[in-house]
């Protein structure tokens, strides 16, 4: 299915594909925006280029969760490259850890080890695990894979925050897919139970699974109802408008009381025409055409937005 | 050897005794009266937390608390952490190494009457075959107390293997001042054969070799408390030295303490050993001491099995 051109430049800053019930979506300069939206692009390229170095990966779901990791890590996260360990720094848990690619590429554009080294990915003399390794690769705060680990990962990384009395924050990706894993709801159940609000997660809700759509494979649906019920704050954005995002994570920081999670509206392969909500490119890596097609969607955006800074 | 005390009784005081240690933190999942984690709970409850009946998230969350710096004690019985957290133990914990020590109480037969469902019988097997991972089993209460500190002390996963059952005390302060996690304990001395025994079958092992004394056998008794790393030089020099080897656990004939010294003997020293274990079956209900009777679990069932190997060695 080709859908309409997800690369005009309006589409990843102020289209809003529903209603949002975010209560401030953060207006940024448009030169900020634009910044974000490349930084995504090339986060992009980045993942096109893993997963066709490794001839496997996850591109669709990476592309889906792109624009959320460039908010967080390009405008919000209290991170040093310098020094990831950093005992105050935000975690973050990429509790969907099959979306490494986007999450190596995001932390190698940040500065935490060189770009050249995603072209590794997968292989076997490679620091790049298929799925995040928190041992070998700088920046990464948990290692995931296993799904409904990570959001439980995280949940613990909230507790020790508030035991210490520290004010770092913690972040969490979770797939829309993976809230079939029932520890997804034990998680979510414990993190409202302790009053987490030092805990934000984002759902990936691009509808698409490995097996189809999440609907048709088993539906975790009405999601944002479920989070409800099991003690969470719900802001319901688009996970591609960076406004939206940001909007969200400035509500989540006032401290409710209550875990906070933001229901993502994505899109699947997200950027890439051919991608776009396609389960078949959950798992798939692209060929050399497809990868040389993808190049040239992300690279005419990359230059459209230099046209649109210099005009 | 009259006092009697349940090693999980000796962790819970353990906990509490050197919980004082601010960077110690406490989780259990609806079982913190049984596996006594309540003692540590009464004296810190700032830094005890109750996740629930939700093992498999336990262990997650303890590995996020981990990776912020502090020594998480997750505990709850050992087939729910084991055998049904096992993965979350595997991929959370063990292999990013993170500092969770996992209190797994009411492990083997010795159980009793809540019977099979509740009898772990498979937990060292699957811990041991974890990467990165410690597997502990000591024998009494005192040697639990070290075994808890020892497991604070070491930097990485630890499986701690405890008991319901209240066990005879078999050390005093003196026989443990050189305990050290990775080393056996020479209980006695001989020369016939070795009994190489972990948890409560150690008590047994002891009995059987003043039994097998009164025969004329001089048997060596050892008290494998970690079981992985199993301590190798200990097992080579008892079958060098003595010929043969009974080894005796509460747990299955596979993947125990049993196949770790065949593992070792096979690569390294061939000699017969003997294996007093289940013999690959379920427990069940029953006052633990008719089980243990039942499970062959006994010091007359490692004398049977020592006369078997001397038999054999007179072939």
């Amino acid at each position: 299915m080709k859908t309409r051109s997800s690369y005009s430049i309006l589409n990843s800053i102020a289209i809003t594909l529903f209603t949002s019930n975010c209560k401030g979506v953060v207006k940024m300069p448009r030169n900020e925006l634009i910044d974000l939206a490349r930084k995504a692009t090339l986060i992009r390229k980045h993942i096109i280029e893993e997963t066709f170095c490794a001839a496997s990966g996850h591109p669709g779901g990476s592309l889906s969760c792109t624009d959320i990791l460039t908010a967080l890590y390009f405008r919000e996260m209290r991170v040093n490259p310098a020094n990831p360990s950093w005992k105050d720094r935000d975690r973050f848990v990429l509790s969907k850890g099959h979306c490494a690619p986007a999450l190596y590429a995001t932390l190698a554009e940040k500065g935490f080890f060189p770009a050249e080294d995603l072209t590794g990915f997968r292989s076997i003399d490679s620091y790049l695990e298929g799925h995040p390794n928190m041992t070998y690769v700088p920046g990464v705060d948990m290692s995931t894979g296993s799904l409904g680990q990570g959001i439980s990962a995280a949940v613990g990384m909230a507790m020790a925050g508030k035991m210490d009395e520290k004010d770092y924050r913690v972040y969490a990706i979770l797939g829309d897919g993976e809230l079939e894993e029932g520890q997804v709801w034990e998680a979510l159940m414990c993190a409202a139970h302790y009053k987490l609000d030092n805990l934000m997660a984002f759902l990936d809700h691009n509808g698409l699974q490995i097996d189809g759509k999440i609907t048709d494979v088993m539906s975790p649906e009405p999601v944002a109802d479920k989070f409800r019920a099991f003690g969470w704050k719900v802001i319901l954005i688009d996970g591609h408008d960076y406004g939206q995002i940001l909007g969200a994570i400035a509500e989540a920081k006032s401290g409710s009381g209550q875990p906070v999670m933001a229901v993502c509206s994505t899109v699947k392969g997200k950027g890439v025409s051919f991608m776009e909500h396609q389960a078949g490119w959950h798992g798939t890596a692209p060929n050399k055409e497809q990868r040389d097609q993808a190049h040239a969607e992300l690279d005419a955006f990359l230059k459209a937005m230099e046209d649109e800074d210099n005009g | 050897m009259a006092d009697k005390i349940a090693t999980r009784e000796a962790y819970g005081a353990a906990l509490a005794e050197f919980g004082a240690d601010p960077n110690l933190v406490v989780l259990d999942a609806d079982l913190s009266k049984s596996t006594k984690t309540d003692t540590f709970k009464k004296k810190y409850p700032e830094r005890f937390f109750n996740i629930g009946i939700a093992e498999g998230n336990m262990m997650s969350v303890a590995a996020g608390i981990a990776s912020c710096g502090k020594t998480v004690f997750a505990s709850t019985f050992a087939i729910f952490a084991a055998l049904r957290a096992c993965e979350q133990i595997r991929n959370s914990i063990c292999y990013p190494k993170l500092n969770v020590k996992i209190g797994a109480t009411h492990a083997g037969i010795s159980v009793g009457e809540d019977g099979a469902s509740h009898q772990a019988v498979e937990d060292v097997g699957v811990m041991r075959s974890i990467p990165n991972m410690t597997v502990l089993s000591p024998s009494d209460g005192p040697s639990t107390r070290l075994a808890v500190k020892a497991a604070i002390e070491h930097q990485g996963p630890v499986y701690l293997r405890l008991g319901r059952l209240a066990v005879p005390v078999i050390y005093n302060d003196a026989m443990l001042k050189d305990f050290s996690l990775g080393k056996g304990i020479l209980l006695r001395d001989g020369k016939d054969l070795t009994i190489a025994a972990t948890g409560l079958m150690v008590h047994e092992a002891i009995k059987a070799a003043d039994m097998l004394a009164a025969e004329g056998v001089s048997a060596r008794v050892l008290d494998f408390h970690t079981l992985k790393p199993i301590d190798r030089d200990l097992i080579i020099q008892a079958a060098r030295e003595t010929g043969r080897i009974v080894t005796a656990e509460e747990h299955n004939m596979y993947g125990g303490l049993g196949s770790a010294v065949a593992e070792i003997l096979a690569e390294n020293y061939p000699v017969p050993v003997r294996m007093v274990a289940i013999r690959d079956q379920f427990g069940k209900s029953g006052k633990p001491d008719r089980l243990i009777e039942r499970y062959k679990l006994t010091a007359q069932s490692i004398v049977d099995n020592a006369r078997m190997l001397l038999a054999a060695g007179r072939d």
